[in-house]
């Protein structure tokens, strides 16, 4: 009986997905143990003994930690509270929240960061207004409490989109059930709600972890004295005093050891929650009155409208007059035409890049899926695994293996927009194969097997039967892996140059110098860009809500 | 279109798991053929494999003359209808049905006339324009087997195409497949798990268990004189009895538990010899009068009256519970609790082998036999 043997279309794209996936990022992170391994007179340990001999480094891991671990609770604290009066209650002005709350969480968290020392610095709007009333200094916005504060309300919309997605699948006989029994109120949700939600909760908190722990732009300018691993990594790598690329290569194999430790820890807290919940009924929202419902507004608008303020300082001050560096009164566009003057190919450049890192983002994502849902064989499953392994590996670690693997030798794409690309195509994909992968599953094998059935070649089967009816699902991750893309600082910064320069870095380079208006404008339309493709997205699925 | 479905040992393996070792068939021109048993039976495998969404680890496949085992599923002109329908949520109902005909790149007003032509013939071309989601159950079933005969295909494979609709509906789609399978002759391949549902519709079905079949035949047939005690109580209801065949005064006679002794007129010459045997009573092969005085003696535990029938279930001196079914009568006059003797109409009862494997009465026609033995039966 001869067997099939003849190499099919499918399998060829697993061998292409495998190559791409071997050179860009499994070469690279090679490389970069290489480099932390081999010094001048070959194999030494040299770089991790100076990085664990010395308290001033060492001390930048427990100082992540601490923030990553208090910043997590605190998102925790406001998210879930928020996702739960957003989906139970009926809030006036609910859509307007929702948009608000996607926007805090798709800004660049050092934007956040460098608006509120503005607001809340030492020559702070706020410190000096509260200053000149009461004679009363606020407590100091840098260090800990500045990245604390910057991270938390940057990271909590993150929680509310999650959990928010877990409590629509609950259904609500559940909790009728639990009323029934007599459990309600506080006790139900901490008793029902909260353990039916915990797998989410669990995944939440290993996404606001990762994201706080791998983020540099924040401590760098929020931080002062107060320096996190990622600043060290990146001073190692970059600093204006004498760089060490062996060294900077040496932290970051620590920094994916230490995420990757975390990663099994949730996993393996995780595995401890398994269930499937299919809400045949959602909870509806209930209308309530009198104090709680005067409460649960102020709650959700106060958290909602602290969080955006520093976007809506930054396009406030990106209208007003400077003087050199200073705001002077009135308003108008001179930042904006400085920005066009100063930096005229960064829109270009954000366009140009993001467009063509996306169509890569969404091909390989469709492709990806397909072979995971698909087609599951061992070649397949470890795709898989590799196309995950860039969400738990800081951003700045990625562009650090990716210089050190392509800055010569037989390919040299460092200060191309090419290898920008690359590093955004393989750090941004994974939302895109997420949600990809989920609508797949969803979609009966029979589909695409009647299309053969009645003579569709498998190629057409796929594209166009089943590609049209996961466009909803890959759209809802592209739209995540975009607004990620054109916001995107920690890789950027490393391999970015005045050619290759972006909005996002472009805000960033002129904070740094401290031209707040030039930033100012840049940031302005990086937001207008976010929200206009959050418009777009929801117009082309007619879908009103976005979910993680 | 007559097209013949032959398979020679087919063999199905999932890694080291064999799940049909050695099977073969020969389904008819224009016959409407049924795979019937429980699930994990390997039924929809074995469809699945004459479609080309499984693969073929042994054996051959013809259509007519042409080996199929090699030819991809698109290029098999095959109309198949899947159990959740697998209809493009996409496409309204027109197109999903023209969907198969534009694939073939006829002329537009072929592909327009013939759309419409199955859209009408199953009584769907008011909905058209609609989107799938704005479908019944049973409409949506309609749109499956419109599309999958709009493209004239040689043979239609159905997967259990009814089992997500209500009882009613089923019974309804069921006479409406038959009916327009009937109409156009084509050779049908059915999948159910449901012994009354293949019973309504099929020609012969093929009752499977375990990755091999164990009967293939007409429904009557197969309920009548089923091959082996597992066909037997796979198809209908029936009554398993232990017994005895005996030398009795010289004639070999059946000894029902109890020492109830009948004679089976129908046993083979050759089987007629002393040993333990196992039967299969059907409800309506018990004969249950009240003033009996001897029989096979058992106790009535309950009796539920359904209009045109009784139905009664007792237990026997050695506590073995049996049901029985009778037409109702006016006068009823057993009730819970009483003691009656039972006949049997002998000529229709089934003796198996002690160990159930076999069928010791004349009658039993398995046209297995024949495709096991390599005899073509269909030319």
């Amino acid at each position: 009986m001869a067997k099939n043997k003849k190499l099919d279309i499918w399998k060829l794209m697993s061998i292409f997905v495998l190559v791409i996936y071997g050179l860009f990022l499994i070469y690279p992170l090679f490389m970069l143990l290489r480099q932390a391994i081999i010094g001048p007179d070959g194999f030494t340990f040299e770089y991790f003994m100076k990085f664990f001999s010395k308290q001033y480094y060492f001390e930048t891991v427990f100082n992540s930690f601490k923030v990553s671990i208090a910043a997590t609770l605190i998102t925790l604290v406001i998210g879930v509270p928020l996702a739960y009066f957003y989906n139970m209650y009926e809030l006036k002005g609910k859509t307007f929240l929702q948009v608000l709350i996607i926007l805090c969480s798709m800004s660049a968290p050092f934007i956040g960061a460098y608006a509120w020392i503005q607001l809340l610095g030492r020559s702070g709007i706020v410190s000096q207004f509260i200053y000149s009333l009461f004679n009363f200094r606020l407590p100091s916005i840098y260090g800990f409490n500045g990245i604390l504060l910057v991270l938390s309300l940057q990271l909590f919309p993150l929680v509310f989109l999650l959990v928010s997605g877990a409590l629509k699948n609950i259904d609500n006989s559940l909790l009728e059930a639990s009323k029934n029994m007599g459990c309600s109120g506080a006790k139900r949700f901490f008793t029902v709600t909260i353990p039916l939600c915990m797998p989410t909760i669990l995944a939440a908190t290993l996404l606001v972890f990762m994201r706080a722990f791998a983020d540099f732009g924040t401590p760098l300018l929020i931080g002062e004295g107060y320096k996190t691993f990622p600043v060290t990594i990146y001073q190692a790598y970059l600093g204006e005093v004498g760089t060490d690329h062996s060294f900077g290569a040496a932290i970051s194999v620590i920094a994916i050891v230490i995420t990757a430790l975390i990663f099994f820890a949730q996993r393996y807290a995780n595995s401890k929650f398994q269930f499937t919940m299919n809400a045949l009924h959602p909870v509806e929202r209930k209308a309530i009155h009198g104090v709680k419902n005067v409460l649960v507004h102020l709650y959700c608008y106060i958290v909602v409208l602290v969080a955006f303020t520093p976007q809506l300082f930054v396009i406030y001050t990106s209208f007003q007059n400077t003087s050199g560096k200073l705001f002077v009164p009135g308003f108008s566009l001179d930042s904006y035409r400085e920005a066009f003057d100063k930096v005229p190919n960064a829109i270009p450049n954000t366009f140009i890049i993001g467009i063509i890192a996306l169509i890569f983002v969404i091909f390989l994502a469709i492709i990806i899926a397909y072979l995971v849902v698909r087609r599951s064989n061992r070649m397949n499953r470890a795709i898989d695994t590799l196309s995950m392994v860039p969400y738990i590996i800081p951003g700045s670690v990625v562009g650090i293996a990716l210089v050190i693997s392509f800055n010569k030798g037989p390919i040299v794409l460092t200060g191309t927009a090419v290898i920008m690309i690359i590093a955004l195509i393989i750090r941004r994909i994974p939302y895109t194969i997420r949600s990809s992968v989920a609508t797949l599953q969803q979609i009966p094998m029979s589909i695409e097997e009647a299309a053969i059935s009645l003579g569709s070649s498998k190629m057409e089967a796929f594209f166009k039967v089943t590609v049209p009816m996961m466009k909803n699902g890959i759209l809802s991750g592209a739209v995540l892996s975009w607004v990620t893309i054109i916001t995107e600082l920690s890789t950027a910064i490393i391999l970015y140059n005045t050619k290759t320069i972006t909005l996002t870095m472009s805000v960033y380079s002129y904070v740094s110098r401290g031209s707040y208006g030039i930033a100012a404008a840049f940031a302005t339309i990086l937001t207008v860009t976010t929200i206009i493709s959050l418009f777009i997205f929801m117009k082309v699925t007619g879908s009103k809500e976005i979910s993680l | 279109m007559d097209v013949n479905i032959r398979i020679n040992h087919a063999v199905k393996r999932y890694g080291d798991n064999t799940i049909i070792t050695d099977l073969s068939l020969d389904i008819r021109e224009g016959e409407f053929f049924t795979l019937l048993g429980p699930s994990g039976c390997g039924k929809t495998t074995l469809l699945r494999m004459i479609a080309g969404f499984n693969s073929i680890e042994g054996g051959d496949f013809y259509f007519n003359e042409n080996r199929i085992n090699d030819v991809e599923p698109s290029k098999r002109n095959i109309g198949m209808v899947f159990q959740n329908y697998a209809i493009f949520p996409n496409l309204t109902v027109e197109k999903n049905v023209a969907f198969g005909l534009k694939n073939r790149k006829l002329e537009k007003n072929i592909i327009e006339e013939q759309t419409t032509k199955f859209l009408e013939l199953m009584q769907i071309d008011e909905y058209r324009d609609r989107m799938p989601d704005r479908l019944s159950g049973g409409q949506q079933q309609r749109v499956a087997l419109a599309r999958a005969l709009a493209i004239t295909p040689d043979v239609l494979l159905m997967d259990e195409p009814l089992s997500n609709l209500d009882a009613k509906l089923r019974v309804e789609m069921r006479s409406v497949i038959k009916e327009i399978q009937n109409r156009i002759g084509i050779t049908t391949v059915y999948v159910t798990h449901d012994q009354e549902e293949a019973m309504a519709v099929s020609d012969r079905i093929a009752i499977m268990n375990f990755g091999d079949i164990q009967h293939v035949g007409t429904p009557k047939d197969i309920y009548q004189r089923p091959a082996n005690l597992f066909v037997s109580t796979f198809i209908g209801r029936t009554n398993v009895v232990e017994g005895e065949l005996k030398n009795i005064d010289g004639k070999i006679m059946l000894v029902l538990p109890g020492g109830f002794v009948i004679d089976v007129p129908t046993l083979k010459e050759e089987e007629r010899k002393e040993r333990k045997v196992i039967c299969s009573i059907r409800p309506e092969e018990f004969i249950l009068e009240a003033d009996a005085t001897e029989g096979l003696k058992a106790t009535v535990d309950q009796f539920i009256f359904l209009g045109l029938n009784t139905h009664y279930y007792v237990h026997f001196e050695n506590g073995e519970k049996a049901e029985i079914i009778q037409e109702s009568t006016i006068d009823n006059v057993i009730n819970k609790g009483s003691e009656v003797y039972l006949r049997i109409n002998t000529k229709k009862i089934n003796v198996f082998k002690e160990d159930g494997s076999e069928n010791l009465v004349t009658g039993v026609k398995n046209d297995y036999e024949d495709y096991k033995n390599g005899v073509s039966v269909g030319e």
